[in-house]
């Protein structure tokens, strides 16, 4: 450490030549983004900023706006969202604050083994399992009972909005939990304590140090979750339906940019339909990094507040 | 007094029930899938499943062998080109990252992380698949190493990280180069845990579907050459799973099981790794 690297020809080779392949990283990311820009330009020249408020999808007049298919990934995952950050931190506090000792390790393995499970496999579940289970239990009932609301209208036919909802919810849970429980973990023990020494409940010290110290942390979970859920393609290309309309009902099929993309990239004939395609992907590229970036600067702010015990 | 007494151990009750509930509604559904693998995989979960290539529809039989070596292929050439650029990459950041680069590639580590892999398939596409004019396996293995490699940089980085400046400083004042220090003494001493990031990397490539969608492209026989379609386990789950006959249920879920079965294999050999090393 204290030698510089410059005193040795070969110490300074090694450095340089690691420094060519982190290089090689920046590159790569830096082509990623030149490539999905460059081969969305005919899109871009055609149809400008309209594209992304346009409803029409039209491959064989050669029309193309984003707008179902951003509208559909935004809605799946603030249902995912609405599901899994209530259960995630539901577990959360439940692993950190009351479970014994014994069960904290399994409970927290089992959730972070529905991490390793790959995504088509979700959507072989969705399409087999979750789908005729939501349908003839959860939806048809609703839609008859509930109808008149335009959030719960009917025709049920099973792949909708809310079973890709529900499965995103499924496949986020774990990344949620695991951040709350590092944001609860930073909780100083002192307070926890001071509360229950003066006479507080579980709840109530819960409810105090939580409001007190982890609601950033819990948003920073949060928006890494719809950073997650945002880019998920299978599961929800398996579940979504599928039809490019914009419908106010959670029980009608809807679509996303990333099964959009999973669907009709190798059908896409023609330079404006792959070019358009690819205009989406830049724009979820863009959507996640935005999101994701976010997410990481909360949790650091919030990290940082802790460490200064704030 | 007495109710309020009341109602705060009320609530107290009340909310734990609350909070164990939840947890149990989050590990219920990894049950309900496992268990509905293995019901619904039961019936073409047999040896031919690994052996055979895949049977037209209606013909009983047939298995998904072309596309465990299909993945293992891809796999195996995004590893061959993603671990030497990822881990050389992570001992520049944990060993000489300070400056301005450093940061600048840690953005673009942290940047790719979260791409989502849908979009590493447009990458691939557009840089192999539209100038050869073909599917292959080669530009399925670009966009898994797209995913491979900011995973494994960011794992190396942190398992140098963990090496104790001590251990570097007594190879240096035994006069040892600095190059051979990291490279034999400070890797040396972190490589349980790069071998592990680099298994759980692979875990993670080996089910990913959606990047192959368009750049392997699938393919109902042995695969011929690396720039030609190639079978790959996910897809044919995905494939199987979307068609409308019965026979091929059965097989996406026979197929899943074998595709979790070997993502399994692999986290668990990772976790035995970091069990050893502590």
């Amino acid at each position: 450490m204290t030698r510089k690297a410059g005193d040795n020809p070969k110490d300074l080779l090694f450095e340089k030549t690691t420094a060519v392949f982190a290089f090689g990283v920046l590159f790569l990311a830096f082509l990623l983004f030149a490539l999905l820009v460059r081969e969305s330009l005919p899109a871009i020249r055609k149809f400008g900023a309209a594209f992304l408020v346009t409803k029409t999808w039209d491959p064989v007049a050669e029309s193309f706006g984003a707008l179902p298919f951003i509208y559909g990934t935004l809605v799946s995952s603030f249902i995912a969202l609405l599901i899994a950050v209530p259960l995630a931190v539901g577990s959360a506090i439940f692993i950190n604050e009351f479970a014994p000792e014994w069960l904290k390790t399994p409970v927290a393995f089992l959730a972070e083994l529905l991490a390793a499970i790959p995504s088509v496999i979700y959507g072989l579940w969705g399409i087999f399992v979750l789908v005729p289970v939501l349908r003839d239990w959860l939806m048809k009932p609703a839609a008859s009972y509930l109808g008149f609301l335009p959030l719960f209208k009917g025709p049920v036919y099973g792949p909708s909005m809310l079973a890709a909802g529900m499965l995103l919810s499924i496949m986020i849970i774990p990344f949620i939990l695991s951040v709350s429980r590092e944001v609860l973990a930073t909780v100083p023990r002192l307070q926890k304590e001071a509360v229950l020494s003066l006479g507080g409940t579980h709840w109530e010290m819960i409810r105090i140090v939580i409001g007190q110290h982890c609601i950033p942390g819990i948003f920073g979970a949060t928006i890494l979750g719809l950073g997650r859920a945002l880019g998920e393609t299978m599961a929800v290309t398996m579940v979504i339906g599928n039809r490019p309309d914009i419908l106010l009902s959670i029980f009608q099929p809807g679509y996303s940019m990333a099964a959009v993309i999973a669907n009709e990239f190798t059908e896409a004939t023609g330079e404006l339909y792959l070019s358009a395609l690819v205009e989406i992907g830049l724009v979820l590229f863009l959507l996640t990094f935005v999101v994701n970036f976010a997410a990481k600067w909360i949790l650091k702010t919030m990290v940082s507040r802790a460490a200064r015990g704030l | 007094m007495h109710s309020i007494a009341f109602r705060r151990r009320a609530a107290d009750r009340v909310t734990r029930v609350l909070f164990a509930l939840s947890a149990i509604a989050v590990i219920l559904p990894l049950f309900l899938i496992f268990f509905d693998l293995l019901w619904k995989g039961a019936r073409e979960l047999k040896w031919t499943l690994l052996a055979d290539l895949p049977h037209p529809v209606g013909e009983p039989g047939g298995g998904i062998a072309n596309g465990i070596l299909g993945t293992l292929t891809i796999a195996g050439l995004a590893m061959a080109g993603g671990i030497p650029m990822a881990v050389m990459a992570g001992i520049y950041l944990a060993e000489y990252g300070r400056g301005k680069f450093a940061s600048m590639v840690r953005f673009a580590v942290d940047m790719l992380a979260g791409v989502p892999s849908i979009i590493m398939g447009i990458f691939s596409y557009v840089l192999w698949v539209l100038p050869m004019k073909r599917f292959s396996a080669w530009a399925a293995a670009s966009a898994l190493a797209m995913i491979f490699i900011p995973i494994v940089v960011r794992t190396t980085e942190e398992m140098l990280k963990t090496v104790p400046a001590s251990v570097r400083e007594a190879a240096l004042a035994l006069g040892i180069e600095r190059w051979k220090t990291t490279l034999f003494i400070t890797v040396r001493t972190a490589t349980a845990g790069i071998v592990t990031g680099i298994l759980l990397a692979m875990a993670r490539i080996i089910g990913e579907t959606a990047p192959l969608l368009f750049t392997a492209l699938g393919n109902q026989f042995w695969q011929t050459g690396l720039d030609q379609p190639i079978a790959a386990v996910p897809l044919q789950v995905f494939n199987y799973a979307i068609s409308p006959y019965d026979d091929w249920h059965d097989k996406a879920w026979a197929g899943a099981v074998a595709l979790i079965g070997m993502v399994l294999l692999i986290s668990a050999g990772a976790r035995y790794l970091t069990r050893v090393k502590k």
